[in-house]
């Protein structure tokens, strides 16, 4: 087995240096756990990243349901409020770190070597270690909830002082979890860089270039940028608590509000870190199902990119309330404003493409249209929170919480669940059941709104977040959204169904199992050779 | 981007002080220079005190609100109080509002500069000299200064103007 | 809609929910700002629902006519270079039509200038105290929603989580600026009906303020997690017309040297053990069982037990101290500011001798008042 790895190894190198002689589909991976433990083939390594994901989508998605029956009705019934907190806080943790970005990364594994015509991805070992750090930074993370006292309980943004001063002892683990875990992150940014700008197959210019590989690319320099940031606000959350510096405490010449900035700078950039790949997904889907080509091309990478140089400059509209200068309030405003531009830009570019085509309504279709209505929500909702007034009235309410889920939940996690559907048959060479398939779509589609919808009302209505218990008038509606998560977190269950019986067997997929699709994924079997392109193809 | 994370700090510490965003007066003594007073304007300048919940002080401004001229140094002290039997350090940090105004708050001797040590069961009058910039914009009219009193016997922490200097 | 899922619930609901309505928008709120803000709210979310409406329109359009089961063939542009700069000119212009209103405002909002009345607001774990700055009256605001209806032994009232026992009066027709600071952690005081929400941050001053022009009760809550009971801190406002606010002011003065008195004259009472539980388990219930829970075990990990606690059954000295001095770097604040030497009395006895604990210590105002001296 070792010696099999190790060949392997060197033909990953061999590619590397363009030796395309090297003949290595030869031999099979080798079987059992050390393939997983050893691997550093793209795919294996993608597979990995999506199951991991999937996993920690349903652990978060148990903590939901948590959350949701407490709300289920006013008083506290099952869980205490600080346990109820601790929900709250890593339930946010780990749909963000755990299964939004890995499953990113996953997709990232899988198809952009395939899509840009090369073998494997650049750096295979560190792809080996970006995932392999990841279940060991949330078995640290998730096993801080059993330390007495409890864990994380101050809210995935953890503000200080709560998240110094008065943080449970377990706070150490929270800070060790997040550096590993954005030590896995760029680690995958980097790899993904290298291997779009060097691993591209001969002719395919920046022009060329599939959208999901420019999405991700931006997604990589975004991570780059601000992982470390948050690292070190961790860093300082951790010395503040433990090693007396006072970056964040006013006792000691700090500035609680610093956090936020800082914080911010790095959570409003992972925003977009958390939404740019979708796009990439959603040009891939919407021309497909239209059997016609995308619409603005360029203008969705120049509005790609453009959003993520703003990213930069609109940190601070989470803190309108924090007593900032109006100047400041007002920069914030126009920027958090103009980013609304680029974005429509790519909703009027989608529905274009959509325009005079040749539609079908496939599974992945139906989940990238709905991203299309659910996200635009999101966006409008987004607009309305960037006016500062109208922000005051909004800021930390269930309107904020709609929000947020309609672009994380409809947004990244509809266009992940999208990408699935569309890449699954080149994945496992069987067609997925399409019954089942819209089956969970319009179990998703309907629940997730009955879900989050009622949360603007209940906002707009007064009702804070992060709350374990709420005043009477807010109970039917609580009680509406409640029944939406618990079958919104049922539906899911059809889609590991559906998946497993797609890994099992189901009829056989051709290379090109959708009549419009475009792009070299397509032209190589399916299921995919072990190691994609072994010879650069020639791109007309 | 790991260092800029922390690089953020001083970063945030100069634009405060340049732009006033969130009311931190600066922590050293200004040199009080002749200015002009300007006898046309009156600024009402507030004195707010605060103790932290776990601190046995009391701890009140002499006055509640003075009327000045822009320019002129103005005296005025606080009353402390230890309530406790035991000794105590405290550390009042000065916050001023509107945050703009803070850049044309300019204190030449304050107790905000030093910790505070109180004896058991003692008290003190704790000074600040003052003058209010002749160039604070037209639009404020009114400051308001507070300070939170801070209860640092057992955090060790180094003077605030050694570590702010240090940064 | 609502009615249909209602009635497919009624067998999961409880009775104790009461029918109240709630509202599906945003309130008008009683101040100019706070109608302000609503109209640029509507004003967005109008101009939002026309957008919306175009852009779906036609995606629901192209996907009823343009589909291939209806014979739809392909067509082949796939840009316009005079389309793409349109859709890109025409949101920008509508997005200055909304920043025009949006900046006017947020100027008029923050502009705190030459108020008749100043209160300080100081958001601490978990209760907000209020001290008006001129008149020398201040008092502390706390949840005063029972336990038993929150923990479901006791039907639920009508402002159930959005009741406290001293509101915070104002006057109506005056400019009242509020001072916004915390003791502990970051806060947020939050009255929908005024669209104020300001950050309470420890060690900073913020700015904000509001012009009521109809009295009433208005209520709020805290808007910022602050730790276990960000959930029960709620905001009280009643603002009342001027004499009214006037003559309330001058009673709550008198109150206060009554109080001074009061106080002075407890010194010189001393209570049966009967008499000191019954008044410290209703301290204890307000004061301390937030952290320490009602039955004294405390949350492991983050707040001690009360019961057969070292403190607590060991020195009464070391727990007065600590009861009245707090205890730097914790959550445990220095209640001789919030408590009378009566109430420490009281439930300093009722921590001593409930839950098993039954020192038999009895503890006199005059023990708490000579206590260090």
């Amino acid at each position: 087995m070792n010696t099999l790895t190790q060949e392997n190894q060197v033909s990953m190198d061999g590619s590397l240096q363009d030796d395309h002689n090297h003949d290595d589909g030869h031999h099979a991976p080798p079987s059992g756990i050390m393939r997983w433990l050893l691997t550093t083939n793209h795919k294996d390594i993608g597979t990995l990243y999506l199951w991991f994901s999937f996993i920690m989508f349903l652990t978060g998605g148990l903590m939901a349901m948590v959350i949701r029956a407490e709300l289920f009705q006013p008083g506290l019934q099952l869980v205490d409020p600080n346990f109820f907190n601790q929900m709250t806080t890593v339930h946010g943790l780990v749909m963000v770190f755990g299964a939004v970005m890995p499953a990113f990364t996953g997709l990232a594994n899988w198809m952009i070597p395939m899509m840009i015509g090369a073998p494997d991805m650049a750096l295979p070992r560190m792809n080996n270690w970006s995932f392999w750090i990841l279940p060991f930074a949330f078995i640290i993370l998730l096993s801080s909830l059993f330390m007495e006292g409890g864990g994380p309980n101050f809210g995935w943004t953890f503000y200080a002082p709560l998240s110094t001063e008065y943080s449970p002892d377990s706070t150490a683990l929270f800070v060790f979890s997040i550096h590993i875990m954005g030590i896995s992150s760029i680690m995958g940014a980097i790899n993904v860089i290298v291997t779009v700008i060097n691993m591209r197959a001969p002719g395919m210019t920046w022009m060329k270039l599939p959208l999901f590989a420019w999405t991700w690319l931006i997604t990589a320099f975004l991570l780059i940028a601000v992982m470390p940031v948050l690292a070190g606000a961790v860093t300082m959350v951790l010395t503040d608590k433990y090693f007396g510096t006072s970056f964040f405490e006013a006792a000691g010449g700090g500035d609680p509000v610093m956090f936020q900035h800082i914080f911010w700078f790095f959570g409003h950039p992972e925003v977009y870190i958390m939404i740019l790949p979708s796009f990439g997904i959603m040009s891939a889907i919407i021309p497909t199902f239209s059997r016609k080509k995308l619409f603005g091309y360029s203008s969705m990478v120049y509005a790609t990119a453009s959003i993520a140089i703003l990213s930069f400059l609109v940190w601070a509209h989470h803190m309108f309330t924090t007593g900032m200068p109006v100047f400041a309030e007002l920069f914030f405003m126009y920027c958090t404003m103009l980013i609304s531009v680029p974005t429509g830009v790519k909703i009027f570019n989608w529905v274009a493409t959509m325009w005079k085509g040749s539609l079908t309504f496939e599974t992945p279709m139906l989940f990238a249209i709905s991203f299309l209505v659910l996200f635009t929500i999101g966006g409008f909702s987004g607009l309305m929170l960037a006016i500062t007034p109208a922000d005051f009235q909004y800021h930390d309410t269930y309107f904020v919480v709609a929000h947020f889920h309609y672009v994380l939940v409809t947004g990244a996690i509809f266009t992940i669940m999208a990408a699935v559907y569309y890449w699954i048959p080149k994945w496992t060479g069987h067609m997925y059941n399409e019954r089942l398939g819209k089956l969970h779509f319009w179990c998703s589609v309907i629940s997730v709104n009955i879900l989050f919808f009622p949360m603007h009302f209940l906002g707009l209505a007064g009702m804070p977040r992060r709350i374990p218990d709420y005043a009477i008038q807010f109970a039917d509606v609580n009680q509406i959204v409640s029944i939406g998560g618990f079958a919104f977190g049922l539906s899911q269950l059809i889609f590991l169904v559906v998946v497993i019986k797609c890994i099992r067997g189901g009829e056989k997929a051709p290379a090109k199992p959708w009549e419009g699709a475009e792009g070299l994924e397509w032209e190589i079997p399916s299921p995919a050779p072990y190691h994609s392109f072994t010879t650069p193809p020639v791109i007309k | 981007m790991f260092g800029f994370g922390f690089a953020l700090v001083p970063l945030y510490d100069v634009l405060c002080d340049q732009l006033g965003i969130n009311g931190k007066t600066q922590n050293s003594a200004s040199q009080y220079i002749d200015n002009e007073i300007d006898k046309s304007r009156l600024i009402t300048v507030e004195f707010i005190s605060q103790v932290q919940n776990n601190m046995p002080w009391e701890f009140i401004p002499q006055v509640n609100r003075l009327q000045v001229h822009p320019g002129e140094l103005v005296r005025t002290h606080f009353k402390a109080k230890n309530l406790s039997n035991l000794n105590i350090v405290g550390q009042a940090i000065p916050s001023v509002s509107p945050g703009r105004g803070a850049a044309y708050f300019n204190k030449t001797e304050c107790f905000c500069f030093n910790q505070q040590t109180l004896a058991a069961k003692s008290s003190a009058d704790l000074p600040l000299i003052f003058y209010v910039d002749p160039a604070l914009p037209d639009n404020i009219s009114t400051l308001t200064l507070s300070y939170t009193l801070y209860n640092i016997t057992d955090k060790g922490y180094v003077d605030v103007l050694e570590q702010g200097a240090a940064k | 809609m609502k009615q249909l899922w209602c009635g497919a619930l009624a067998l999961l609901m409880t009775p104790a929910i009461l029918a109240t309505e709630m509202p599906l928008n945003m309130t008008e709120g009683v101040t100019d700002i706070s109608s302000r803000v609503y109209h640029l709210h509507m004003t967005i979310l109008y101009i939002c629902c026309a957008i919306g409406l175009v852009v779906f329109g036609i995606m629901f359009y192209s996907m009823i006519y343009h589909r291939k089961s209806k014979g739809a063939v392909a067509a082949n542009f796939h840009e316009s270079t005079k389309v793409e700069i349109l859709w890109t000119i025409i949101p920008f212009v509508i997005l200055i039509g909304m920043a025009i209103p949006a900046t006017t405002t947020l100027i008029a909002m923050e502009d705190t200038n030459d108020a008749a009345l100043t209160i300080k607001v100081t958001g601490s774990q978990w209760k907000w105290h209020y001290s008006y700055f001129d008149q020398g009256v201040e008092f502390y605001s706390l949840l005063s929603t029972p336990r038993d209806q929150i923990e479901g032994d006791a039907p639920k009232g009508e402002y159930y989580l959005l009741e406290v026992d001293r509101p915070l009066v104002v006057p109506i027709g005056r400019k009242v600026r509020f001072l916004v600071t915390s003791d502990d952690v970051i806060h947020s005081w939050w009255v929908p009906a005024f669209a104020i929400k300001k950050d309470a941050n420890p060690g900073f001053i913020n700015e904000t303020w509001t012009h009521i022009d109809k009295p009433g009760i208005y209520r709020g809550q805290c808007a910022e997690l602050c730790g276990k009971d960000h959930g029960f801190m709620p905001i009280v406002v009643e603002a009342l017309p001027e004499a009214e606010f006037e003559a309330w002011l001058a009673s709550q003065q008198q109150q206060a040297s009554l109080d001074v008195l009061e106080a002075e004259a407890s010194l010189a009472v001393t209570l049966e053990i009967e008499e000191l539980m019954l008044q410290g388990e209703q301290v204890y219930l307000t004061y301390c069982a937030a952290c320490h829970q009602p039955n004294g075990m405390g949350l492991p990990g983050a707040f001690p037990a009360m019961k057969d606690s070292p403190i607590v059954t060991g020195d009464i000295s070391a727990h007065l101290e600590m009861v009245i001095n707090g205890k730097p770097g914790t959550a445990m604040q220095a209640f001789n500011k919030q408590l009378t030497p009566q109430e420490i009395a009281a439930v300093v006895t009722y921590e001593r001798n409930a839950w098993g604990n039954d020192t038999g210590d009895i503890i006199q105002a005059i023990d708490v008042n000579q206590h260090g001296q």
